[in-house]
């Protein structure tokens, strides 16, 4: 008998989709409990389109070769002493940003997807999860490792896990996906899967990683590049996502709008650590934050958001004063770390000239207005002896944890300042977003583990900053922390290269 | 003689990182320790899942089993992502020349029509069993603690479906992949008597609330019993009766359990050796899972292979028991 040729749908429908059966003996929704409370309502999980159709042998396959090559490069990298070959000792501080506050989130990525995995009522979405959450582990992992040669050679690299539950700026990407997971299945879907993976990737992994090329970084662009088919399947995963919620019940579409003008709001704010990433912390640019912005959220989402009309979603709430922001937060936020540049775990600096006149022609309705003067000011205090550093707290936003240093953006020597009183206690935000979303779920929002709180209510060692850095956060102070300038990432630095 | 490149020597500030330092000393790691370690978050969760209120997002009160420290579940395969997948494609490309061998011979032709139909009422059902193990797995991995147990679930689970995936193939290779092998299979699954003790007992699986529970009844007493019965018993039965070819199609699942068994073996000694509460808690959920298995799975043990095929495989898994310290 011939065997009748198989296509890769109906292979994968045989192999994968089938293996579900209706129960006798128990009660489905006891084996899958969390798939109504959020009001979504799925009338039939087999519309479900498979987004990769990759069965577990083609995996192993195609990822083993993947890792194979990656790891290869990984040794050359630690054998050749790759670290040398980057552009300036600054662009590690990056990877620190990235190691404690991004690696992390990876690892949360990998059990929120093995969370759905294992809750969805459908196998196609199921199996689909669960390839994401192998993939999220990978990441993860393969960071570590990535990194793992730089640690050896510079500071604030070494305690990344512990400081990423501890660190005050870095509650920020902790508490986002903290919201995602503790939030039901298919909003955590929404955002992360699609929000995130989909709207916003280009703007968070892909920069990393174009960094990392600009900037000589071997091993972590590799990285990228090895990850790069995995973050396809994840987009996706994160549109098919959508896209399925939407046509599975007209009821579901405002509750999908609601999600994405939260998760856009959270996403945009978690994102202003990149933007000051690009427009201060790399060396060699890549691009300016506003530039990226333009070009992956503003053309690419905006014919995203003109696809999805079709389903009555319409673009994410405050995207027109997100237009705005892309002038100012890069400026702002990196001004926010350089005056707190003693509590932080990785470097900060002033730019370098060229860098100031790079940011003028970039931002050229507002820099030399705004933010230039300021570092002027910084130049001639550290001239003089006199490095600023902030003695105060910053004050925190309930809800994205970004110290409250954002202004209004039609005036931007305004602080933008809200507020909300919740059961006889008033919470402070840094905008309308950020507010609207402790308004609609307070009972969430209101335990949120604010650092500066949490500091001055002792939970954190203390009694002064110093010792909290060192002994709740286990920084090496005075090593980790403070200016590039005479940090012995420095002096390192000039040995190898034999400069004075 | 032996040629000496010449390279740069650079003294490093350290071997690894902090949390390795602190477990093992100032001495280089390996990429296992690295990827495994203190990897989860521990502390400061910043909000309480909407989906179980009583709990921390990750929360060790997930299960009874009590560990001082959850990282003391050290894979001996020392599995992590990229070790992993290696070792499976490794065998991946082993089981794929086999099917091609297979297929391309069409080995499938000296089957008898008895022992064909044999295969598909007894082995392709399985898919089902696997099916239930990835989600019992899946389980594990999203509310485990530690990330040294719950890596090495996914990798558990995510090899469950590639063997629900191979069992699907052995079925669309004998019915020349028109998918009715599969459709008899999954309706002897849902309707054969001697399936519906082992079915109730995947579902009952399914809806079982301790994480670390459901992994002993899946991945000890189940799984036990099922590789002993299938991929031992069922496989002599199949060699006496000229389709000893089909042991191609299952050397997979064979060198998976050896694979796994020494993994799950070491997690239960470790979870012994940790208290006497433990202990007690083990043996009690090791008797109930035993006892209700033992009860599901002897109408098809017979049915397949006879009267005396179940207390074999019962006797096996009580080797193991007694092995990991538990009676």
């Amino acid at each position: 008998m011939a065997a009748k040729k198989l296509n890769i749908k109906d292979k994968y429908r045989l192999l994968t989709r089938d293996l579900d059966w209706e129960f006798s003996y128990q009660d489905h929704k006891k084996a899958f409990p969390f798939e109504e409370f959020e009001g979504i309502k799925i009338t039939d999980w087999s519309k479900w389109e498979d987004p990769f159709r990759l069965t577990m042998d083609a995996y192993w396959k195609y990822q083993a070769e993947k890792e194979r090559k990656l790891y290869a490069i990984f040794d050359a990298f630690a054998q050749n002493n790759g670290q040398l070959n980057i552009s300036d000792p600054r662009y590690v501080n990056a990877l620190k940003v990235f190691l404690t506050g991004v690696s992390p989130l990876e690892y949360q990525a990998f059990q929120g997807f093995a969370h759905t995995g294992r809750q969805f009522g459908g196998v196609g979405a199921r199996v689909a999860c669960q390839m994401q959450s192998i993939d999220e582990l990978r990441h993860v992992q393969t960071q570590v490792h990535a990194m793992s040669h730089y640690n050896k050679f510079f500071d604030g690299l070494q305690d990344w896990s512990h400081m990423h539950d501890r660190v005050w700026y870095l509650s920020v990407p902790k508490s986002f996906f903290n919201d995602a997971r503790a939030a039901g299945p298919f909003e955590f879907m929404v955002a992360i899967g699609f929000s995130f993976e989909y709207v916003l990737t280009n703007l968070l992994f892909v920069p990393f990683m174009s960094g990392a090329a600009y900037n000589g970084d071997m091993a972590t662009v590799t990285f990228g590049f090895s990850a790069q088919s995995d973050e396809a399947r994840h987009m996706t995963l994160g549109l098919e996502v959508i896209k399925f919620l939407l046509e599975q019940h007209e009821d579901n579409v405002p509750i999908v709008q609601k999600w994405i003008d939260k998760w856009f709001w959270r996403g945009t704010r978690l994102l202003t650590i990149v933007s000051m990433m690009m427009d201060y912390m790399l060396p060699n640019k890549v691009m300016s934050w506003k530039e990226a912005w333009e070009v992956y959220f503003e053309e690419a989402g905006g014919a995203l958001f003109k696809d999805l009309a079709r389903y009555g979603i319409r673009m994410p709430k405050h995207a027109d004063l997100i237009a705005k922001e892309k002038e100012h937060v890069s400026h702002q936020a990196w001004w926010i770390f350089y005056t707190h540049g003693h509590a932080a775990g990785f470097h900060t600096w002033i730019p370098t000239d060229e860098e100031l006149d790079w940011l003028s022609e970039k931002y050229p309705d507002t820099f030399d207005k705004y933010y230039r003067p300021r570092w002027e000011l910084a130049k001639e205090m550290e001239a003089k002896g006199e490095r600023f550093y902030t003695k105060a707290l910053p004050q925190l936003c309930t809800t994205c944890q970004i110290p409250m240093g954002f202004t209004e953006m039609d005036n931007p020597t305004q602080i933008s300042y809200r507020e909300s009183i919740y059961k006889d206690e008033r919470y402070h935000f840094c905008s309308d977003g950020c507010k609207e979303i402790f308004d609609e779920e307070p009972e969430k929002y209101v335990q949120s583990w604010l650092p500066v709180h949490q500091i001055f209510q002792g939970n954190c060692g203390g009694p002064d900053v110093e010792d909290v850095l060192r002994d709740y956060y286990r920084m090496n102070v005075g090593a980790d922390n403070l200016d590039i300038k005479g940090s012995p990432d420095e002096e390192r630095w000039k040995k190898w290269k034999g400069v004075a | 003689m032996s040629i000496e490149i010449k390279t740069a020597t650079l003294e490093p500030v350290r071997n690894t990182y902090a949390n390795v330092e602190r477990r093992f000393g100032d001495k280089p790691a390996t990429r296992y320790q690295e990827a495994t370690y203190d990897l989860q978050s521990e502390a400061n969760f910043h909000y309480r899942p909407l989906w179980q209120p009583d709990l921390e997002l990750n929360d060790p009160r997930r299960t009874a089993i009590v560990m001082q420290d959850w990282y003391a579940f050290k894979d001996p395969r020392q599995f992590y992502y990229g070790a992993y997948v290696q070792q499976r494609a490794k065998m991946q490309e082993v089981a794929e020349s086999n099917y091609a061998f297979f297929e391309k011979r069409d080995l499938a032709r000296f089957i008898s029509d008895e022992v064909r139909a044999d295969i598909i009422r007894y082995l392709v059902p399985l898919r089902h069993v696997e099916h239930t193990a990835n989600l019992n797995n899946m389980y594990g991995t999203a509310y485990g603690f530690g990330t040294a147990i719950t890596q090495a679930l996914l990798f558990n689970g995510m090899d469950r479906l590639g063997m629900a995936q191979y069992l699907s193939r052995i079925g669309l290779i004998l019915d020349g992949n028109s998918g009715d092998a599969l459709v008899d299979a999954k309706q002897q699954w849902m309707e054969a008597d001697i399936w519906q003790g082992l079915r109730a007992l995947c579902e009952e699986t399914l809806v079982t609330e301790d994480w670390f529970e459901v992994m002993v009844a899946q991945n000890l007493v189940l799984d036990a019993l099922l590789t002993d019965l299938v991929y031992r018993q069922f496989d002599n039965k199949l060699n006496e009766q000229g389709a000893q070819d089909i042991g191609m199609l299952t050397e997979f699942m064979q060198l998976w359990n050896k694979d796994t068994s020494r993994w799950m073996d070491a997690v239960l000694k470790t979870a012994v050796a940790e208290s006497d509460e433990n202990r007690a808690l083990l043996a009690q959920w090791i008797e109930t899972w035993r006892g209700k298995a033992a009860e599901a799975l002897a109408p098809l043990a017979e049915a397949m292979l006879g009267a005396e095929a179940l207390a074999e495989a019962l006797e096996l898994l009580d080797k193991r028991i007694a092995k990991a310290g538990i009676k």
